[in-house]
């Protein structure tokens, strides 16, 4: 068999390059989804809040960021933060074309993307809380923070889960749009070690089976922490 | 801001939006026949059948798009055995690459959301076609598919929206769609802000249309609905 040396980790191997580049494709995934999870909330709050303002301002930004192609709002933030980036490099003097950094281009984008989704999953969670345990906080005279600390968050992440399993496995899939700009995480080393070797079906379809491998593992830690949660939820539809 | 430039990039993206829709047509017709494939299979008593349903659609669920892509457009041409089969002077093509991955890529979200449909059949219906002696065909012709199309339709839709996003990958083999020709701009221009808000607005629009669309099929397919919104206005 000629490919496992191509494969592995000796002198002739792609092995570590790949292995970085899963690595890679792992920190943009985590860093967008926390980035994400930010944006999200905020959104969230903006979705539930009184204010006709807020609540357009978080409608249009869940239709622009979910309607639009990942691949346009990646060129958007890589092309248009190198132009600011640029811009502002002008002011201090520095003239010239400054790239951003490939990673924080796409951190940014993918995170800007998956919070359009986790705005939607946190809003569901918010509205499976039944409104009596928030009239009973309020009825103890908990102050909003408290409510929020106490009643509210700890069931939104309960309920958000199964939706957050889903938002995972679409940010690291979206992460593969990435290596437009460069970056080097799986899709791109991919690329790489295909078109240095010639051998792209193979490069290909390692990294193929490298994401599978990934979606898969996500998908079996989502369901151990649902079913870790569960235990403290015993009753209801849906729960195992 | 500048309305020239706006106007001239807006009739730059929309000569593209031909590419974008035949992209989108074929690419969710093949993967709509595909779908009825794969549910067939994956509902079949045979566990080879059915074993092989569920793979087709965890490799195709679970891999990004633009690797399946990739894989079919530059994987495929390095063997010399499809270099000189028939099917080459297809699978040179960057647009029927496209096609081929998009449609086989969407035919596994389509068949989980068929599936999802059938299994939301009341069984009671079922028995009672079957107590009136319909045959199996006429079965799922008049109680099954209908019941489960009605069902499957909201779903689809969103799948119908993320394929007109999944189109955008195309411009990556050098296919010349709305993203393609959007990129073309910003990399000449560097005017990025202005032409992606002409070609979000040009997939927006689309987006737009397709949910319409399908919401409109769904009234027409629920006309018993319709019949109670009356009664309870």
């Amino acid at each position: 068999m000629g490919f496992l040396p191509i494969l592995g980790f000796g002198p002739q191997g792609w092995g570590h390059l790949l292995a970085d580049a899963t690595l890679m494709t792992l920190a943009v995934t985590l860093a967008a989804l926390a980035l994400g999870a930010a944006i999200g909330a905020a959104l969230t709050a903006a979705k539930l809040s009184r204010s006709v303002g807020l609540r357009l301002t978080a409608d249009i930004y869940g239709t622009v960021f979910r309607g639009v192609p990942e691949l346009l709002i990646i060129y958007l933030i890589y092309f248009g933060g190198s132009s600011l980036v640029s811009v502002i490099a002008g002011l201090f003097g520095i003239t010239g074309f400054l790239g951003l950094p490939a990673f924080l281009a796409g951190v940014v984008a993918v995170g800007i993307i998956s919070a359009a989704y986790q705005a939607e999953v946190f809003r569901g969670a918010f509205m499976a809380i039944s409104k009596g345990e928030i009239e009973a906080a309020t009825a103890y005279g908990m102050s909003r923070l408290l409510r929020l600390r106490r009643i509210i968050v700890p069931q939104i992440w309960r309920f958000a889960l199964p939706g957050l399993g889903n938002v995972f496995q679409l940010t690291l899939k979206d992460s593969a749009l990435v290596s437009v700009t460069g970056l080097v995480e799986l899709m791109r080393g991919a690329q790489i070690a295909g078109g240095s070797t010639h051998l792209y079906f193979l490069f290909y379809i390692t990294g193929g089976v490298l994401y599978l491998v990934l979606t898969s593992l996500s998908g079996q830690a989502f369901r151990f922490a649902e079913a870790r949660v569960s235990r403290s939820f015993p009753r209801g539809i849906g729960r195992g | 801001m500048d309305f020239g430039f706006l106007a001239s990039t807006m009739g730059q993206l929309l000569a593209a939006l031909p590419v974008t829709l035949e992209l989108f047509v074929l690419a969710i017709s093949f993967g709509f026949v595909l779908a009825l494939g794969l549910v067939w299979l994956r509902l079949s008593r045979n566990p080879f059948c059915s074993a092989f349903a569920r793979f087709y659609i965890f490799v195709f669920r679970g891999s990004p798009l633009l690797i399946q892509l990739f894989l079919i457009y530059y994987g495929l041409g390095q063997f010399s055995a499809i270099r000189h089969s028939a099917a080459w002077p297809l699978l040179r093509d960057p647009f029927c690459c496209a096609v081929l991955s998009l449609s086989l890529c969407t035919a596994a979200y389509t068949a989980e959301i068929f599936r999802g449909g059938l299994l939301a059949v009341p069984n009671g219906q079922i028995e009672a076609g079957l107590a009136c002696g319909m045959s199996r065909f006429t079965l799922f012709r008049r109680i099954i598919a209908p019941i489960a199309l009605r069902q499957a339709l909201p779903a689809y839709s969103t799948e119908l929206v993320l394929m007109i996003k999944s189109t955008s990958l195309a411009s990556l083999v050098t296919v010349w769609d709305i993203t393609g020709v959007a990129q073309q701009i910003i990399s000449e221009t560097y005017r990025t802000m202005e032409v992606f808000l002409c070609a979000a607005l040009i997939y927006l629009l689309l987006g737009f249309a397709v949910i319409r669309l399908v919401g409109w099929l769904e009234y027409l397919l629920s006309p018993h609905q319709a019949y109670t919104r009356k009664a309870a206005s």
